[in-house]
């Protein structure tokens, strides 16, 4: 177990480490540098600017300068904001695109189980039909297009009510978070419904609760006790690769609702090129995605012991 | 000695009829494309997702020659239109030549207080321009024009403040400000350089919609003053700039459809080469691609997307439609790669492949052969289901504007531009999200019913 981790974790650097040189190569491949705005013009200026960020060093060095600060836990210092280390920039925006996406993550499993064992108990019916709808439409409909309805609905509210009952955008209190989680986390909601539907429809065909029907148990305990609790389990699996969407994902629904959350502050940093900002906020989206990946697999074979967590 | 023998004729030597070979039960034998095209058919929602496919592609290559209408031409007058089955208009004299009306400004009379003016539109009221003419109020050095685009409620409710006349002698103003074809309320009030008059005066005028001769010279309709001429139709409205949503969606459709169907096409082939290979040498040749292939998996798809697309460049006056298709390319084939790997692992080990390798087939002829045909089915399941992924990145880039640059338009950009103008005209958000969102719906379907159609084992069970 422990050789399990410590091989994951070996690769997860590993893969880190190329996030990072991927980004840099990238990065470097764009015409322009981050000092060819207005503040460049002066030439003495530049030279001195250059100097100091180590941008008249040759590539290869900036390289080898900005991973060694980075293995040190430095991501520099930022060129669109004066004396702001990236550090900073992350520990103050990635909390709100964390919060976003534990939020949205909540409700898309929440709702996924549920909607997806509802689906599976009226299997073939109606509510089953309708649920299947809703999901297809869910997967189809970009998160854009929701987080607009999403608005012009609050808005609606708001002024049929005559009061603010809920905040059209911004970010502050619960009131603000639950409609962009909601909107962020709709298609990774309806995917899980059809897995768990397709989960539940699965159990239902085994032999333990065919035993467990042919001992007498009520219908209700089957359902939850016996086909509720195995059909979550690959659920669960899908976990590592949804929460890449969402928190990669979340930066529509970011702009949309003008949510101060990382994914925002990328965009806006790959439009001026800022180096140390995308180098800082790709290889930490990147590690953390991985480390997550890494921590839902041992997860899993806790859940699961029938999964051999040696045979990768 | 007299035998008594039966008498045997000929026919009792003829050989029975052959039962067995009529009670054999036989069909006719189908290849596996045929057998999965008659299961595709019987599938009501596959097939129907496949007719809106094909339609959709009709929409974007017979679209632009029957639509004629040019995607780019953008009329100031017709700014965020809703959708028009096509509207009349008149002529009307060029704007800027009306000298206005003046009048002999009179002193206030002793004691009193400023009146309000009658009020009247010279000439008809058109979208190019409202002419309002008013009476003189005695005592007045400025009168203060409004416009309101309902009745007023209250004497504060006079709407937008359109302009003060400089002179006591003004007794006139053309507004000529955003003009549609609606009905507007104008206040006109009397001020003495300080107070405002406490009575005013206001009119409802609904202008026609008219465009000028020299607008007329230029789309060669009829350019006399007065002539009634008709403005081409727009049946899913304008956008922002007055450019026809209809033309534009089918532009955009061009381009959300090639980065959607030629993206995946080209990563499922990478793919398929590379896991081919990966699956078909195995071993440590197999460790080692498939290592590089998780590395490539790992990176955070929507961040990197970004970065390539920027990085791959586009000078100035360039769509950005191919940066965009590279960068898909090379983030998107590791799936189709390992599905391909494993699909090949698998067959590998199946009797026929190992009897063409006893034969003396060569590795490209027994890939070629043997192994990728036999995984066609996945393969073609899983270019469906790359098709919505593919349009719908395109459409996220566009919409957080780092996809195609303007002025090429693609579903993605045109909701972006249309987020802005939501709440005045929804159409402009509308209608290129439901062809996102069908096209999306379609291929999402298309791709359930060639799962269930081409692979047993990977059918849903539904």
């Amino acid at each position: 177990m422990l050789s399990y981790i410590l091989k994951r974790l070996g690769i997860g650097v590993f893969t880190i480490w190329f996030i990072a040189t991927a980004t840099f190569t990238a990065m470097h491949m764009v015409p322009g540098d981050p000092l060819s705005n207005e503040r460049g013009t002066n030439e003495i200026i530049r030279a001195n600017l250059e100097r100091q960020y180590g941008l008249d060093k040759p590539v290869f060095q900036q390289y080898l300068l900005y991973m060694g600060n980075m293995l040190k836990g430095d991501f520099g210092i930022a060129f669109s904001e004066e004396n702001r280390s990236v550090n900073d920039i992350i520990r103050e925006h990635f909390p709100v695109s964390a919060t976003l996406g534990l939020l949205s993550l909540l409700f898309a499993t929440a709702g996924g189980v549920l909607w997806g064992a509802l689906a599976a108990l009226y299997r073939n019916r109606l509510p089953d039909a309708v649920l299947m709808f809703l999901v297809i439409l869910g997967i189809s409909v970009p998160s854009f297009v929701f987080a607009a309805l999403s608005q012009l609905l609050i808005l609606n509210l708001n002024q049929w009510a005559g009061r603010s009952i809920l905040p059209v955008a911004g970010w502050g209190d619960f009131r603000s978070m639950l409609v962009p989680a909601l909107v962020l986390g709709m298609s990774t909601m309806a995917f899980m419904t059809r897995l768990m539907r397709s989960s539940m429809l699965e159990v239902a065909n085994t032999d333990y609760i065919r035993t467990a029907r042919a001992k007498g148990l009520s219908p209700t305990r089957i359902f939850f006790r016996h086909q509720l609790r195995n059909a979550i389990l690959p659920v669960i699996t899908v976990l590592g690769p949804a929460i890449a969407i969402i928190t990669t994902g979340g930066f529509v629904v970011e702009s949309v609702f003008a949510i101060p959350g990382l994914g925002r502050y990328f965009v806006q940093a790959v439009a001026q090129l800022d180096y140390t900002v995308i180098m800082g906020t790709t290889v930490f989206f990147g590690a953390f995605l991985v480390l997550v990946v890494i921590a839902v697999d041992i997860l899993y074979g806790f859940i699961d012991p029938r999964i051999r967590l040696g045979a990768v | 000695m007299s035998l008594n023998t039966p008498e045997f004729s000929a026919s009792d030597f003829a050989p029975a009829p052959n039962l067995v070979a009529a009670e054999r039960i036989v069909r006719p034998s189908l290849s596996y494309w045929q057998d999965a095209w008659l299961r595709l058919k019987k599938n009501r929602r596959a097939l129907c997702s496949l007719y809106i496919v094909i339609a959709l592609l009709l929409f974007t290559l017979l679209g632009p020659v029957i639509w004629r209408q040019d995607p780019a031409l953008q009329d100031l007058d017709a700014i965020s239109q809703g959708p028009t089955l096509g509207t009349r208009a008149i002529v009307v004299e060029d704007p800027g030549n009306w000298e206005g009306v003046r009048g002999e400004p009179a002193p206030l009379p002793p004691g009193g207080t400023l009146g309000a003016p009658t009020l009247r539109v010279e000439g008809i009221a058109t979208t190019q321009y409202v002419r309002l003419v008013w009476s003189m109020v005695p005592g007045a050095q400025q009168y203060l024009i409004y416009r309101n685009d309902h009745a007023p409620e209250s004497d504060q409710d006079l709407g937008l403040p359109l302009g003060t006349t400089l002179s006591p002698d003004e007794l006139s103003f053309e507004d000529r400000l955003q003009l549609r074809p609606q009905r507007y309320w104008y206040t006109v009030i009397a001020s003495d350089g300080v107070e405002e008059a406490a009575e005013h005066t206001t009119i409802e005028v609904s202008p026609q919609r008219a465009i000028t001769v020299s607008q007329a010279r230029e789309r060669e309709l009829d350019d006399t003053v007065g002539a009634t001429v008709d403005l081409p139709a727009h049946p899913f409205g304008t956008d922002y700039l007055g450019r026809d949503l209809l033309a534009r969606l089918m532009e955009g459709a061009r381009v959300s459809l090639f980065i959607g169907i030629v993206a995946p096409l080209l990563f499922v082939l990478v793919g398929v080469i590379y896991g081919g290979i990966s699956g078909y040498f195995g071993g440590n040749v197999d460790i080692v691609m498939m290592r590089v292939a998780d590395f490539v998996i790992a990176l955070p798809f929507l961040l990197f997307m970004i970065l390539f697309r920027i990085s791959f460049g586009i000078g100035p006056g360039e769509s950005g439609i191919f940066p965009m298709l590279l960068a898909l390319v090379l983030l998107r084939w590791p799936d189709t790669a390992r599905l391909v790997r494993g699909q090949v692992l698998q067959l590998r080990g199946e009797a026929y492949v190992q009897a063409a390798r006893v034969l003396g087939a060569q590795p490209g002829y027994l890939i070629f052969r043997h192994l990728l045909p036999n995984t066609m089915g996945p393969i073609l399941v899983t270019l469906t289901f790359a098709i919505p992924m593919a349009i719908f990145t395109e459409a996220f880039l566009s919409f957080i504007g780092m996809g195609v640059s303007p002025p090429t338009p693609s579903w993605g950009s045109m909701s972006n531009e249309g987020i802005r103008t939501m709440l005045s005209s929804p159409h402009e958000l509308l209608f290129p999200s439901i062809f996102i969102s069908v096209t999306v719906l379609a291929f999402n379907m298309l791709g359930d019913g060639l799962r269930d159609a081409l692979d047993s084992r990977m059918r849903s069970r539904e």
